[in-house]
């Protein structure tokens, strides 16, 4: 690693602050930060730690029912505290192993937006509201590609609002050695429509998958989907698998989450 | 250099970190506590896993300064004072949960977490807890037997292959 400050202040205040010097770069939980400085694909003069930050932490139920979970919540709290969306907390049960579940959070994986990441395939899939230091994004307009997001130098994600579903599951195909989604499909049910989301497939990083969405919402089964495929054409091809199988697993996923879910 | 003060195994302890510093670093290197290994350096091994603040972290993916305050027990805080050993080293000893040993000091911190939450876990509870504990002698059978051991279960029947 190449040598950084690292201040670790007590609230939002001060972390926007601290963020405001040059170089200076937020630390959530560092899963995947201090391996990308290790490696030193990051140069930071200063990191901001947001470990301290207990306003950012925790899960409640807002008066209109939505799970808010602030965005320094580790995987392990989001695991144990969601239970009001059980598709949410059985996701934060999975990923990575105990011990990267105590450190890595919410916010952290969402700034990431890594392509084969977890948690976008929730918010996506949820229709869920990114709150930041500075105003809300939807979750439509917040991911932008991969690792790429709607965040503005020195803007923090604070709060992440899920509304409930009536039903949901997550699917993943997990890469065995990275335990990141080889493939992962979201997929809830709402009073107003089925919402499915795929991480782990594109090159652009998660997305909706439409046509499932609208199957789903004239009738919520597996057997809906019958028929229905993504192209090859656009899906990240690497050593565990090609464009053509990334596509053929998301459709096995999501109907695996539409059976989980129902 | 900013310094860093917290609890290691029930005692104060502090030293000068740079910002880079890593848990595990500040351990070995400044408190001498070499039973907390580091194996791969990339959080996928396990060997580096200590308790900070009761949860189980890989003290190779953590800052020192991020420590600041905490209350850190690392395999050398697991014996009691008098020498007698802590549950879990207890079974691992009896039930040969190690064969090299240098998976050892991690997967015991692992294990003592896991039995932490959940007293009397079920042997596929057990290896899905040890997700990222990897032991490279493939000893996995008598860790896993050790572990449930400790726990108080009957592990006559558990396999050891």
């Amino acid at each position: 690693m190449y040598a950084f400050d690292i201040e670790r202040p007590a609230t939002i205040a001060d972390a926007i602050k601290a963020l405001s010097a040059e170089e200076a770069l937020a630390l959530a939980g560092g899963q995947t930060l201090i391996p990308t400085l290790k490696q030193r694909l990051a140069a930071p003069s200063r990191l901001v730690s947001l470990s301290a930050i207990s306003e950012m932490q925790g899960v409640c139920r807002a008066d209109d029912g939505s799970l808010c979970i602030g965005a320094g919540t580790t995987h392990a709290e989001v695991a144990g505290g969601a239970g009001a969306y059980p598709a949410l907390a059985a996701l934060a049960a999975n990923i990575g192993d105990p011990a990267v579940r105590n450190r890595g959070t919410i916010g952290g994986s969402l700034a990431n937006n890594d392509p084969s990441a977890c948690y976008p395939a929730a918010v996506l899939g949820s229709g869920a509201l990114i709150i930041t230091s500075t105003r809300e994004i939807a979750a439509e307009d917040f991911f932008d590609g991969m690792f790429a997001t709607a965040l503005e130098e020195g803007e923090l994600i604070t709060e992440i609002r899920f509304p409930v579903p009536e039903m949901a599951a997550y699917m993943k195909f997990e890469q065995p050695a990275s335990r990141f989604a080889l493939v992962g499909a979201f997929v809830a049910k709402y009073a107003d429509g089925v919402r499915v989301a795929i991480t782990g497939a594109s090159e652009e990083g998660v997305f909706r998958w439409s046509g499932a969405e609208d199957a789903l919402g004239a009738d919520f089964s597996a057997a809906a989907l019958d028929g229905l495929s993504l192209e090859g054409a656009g899906m990240i091809t690497d050593l565990h698998g090609s464009g053509d199988y990334r596509a053929h697993l998301a459709a096995v996923m999501t109907k695996r989450a539409v059976a989980a879910a129902g | 250099m900013p310094k860093v003060s917290m609890t290691v195994n029930g005692k104060p302890a502090s030293g000068e970190i740079e910002g880079r510093t890593l848990l595990v670093e500040f351990l070995r290197e400044t408190l001498g506590l070499t039973g907390t290994h580091v194996g791969c350096d990339t959080s996928q091994c396990g060997t580096c896993v200590v308790h900070v603040n009761g949860r189980d972290v890989k003290a190779c993916t953590m800052f020192a300064a991020e420590a600041e305050g905490a209350d850190v027990k690392t395999i050398e805080g697991m014996a009691a004072s008098d020498g007698a050993l802590h549950p879990v080293q207890k079974a691992f000893q009896d039930h040969h949960g190690l064969q090299c040993g240098f998976c050892t000091p991690g997967m015991v911190m692992t294990a003592a977490a896991l039995l932490e939450s959940n007293p009397s876990p079920s042997e596929s509870e057990v290896r899905e807890y040890l997700e990222g504990n990897i032991c490279r002698c493939t000893g996995y059978h008598n860790i896993v037997k050790a572990i449930m051991a400790a726990s108080g279960q009957d592990v006559s029947r558990v396999a050891a292959e």
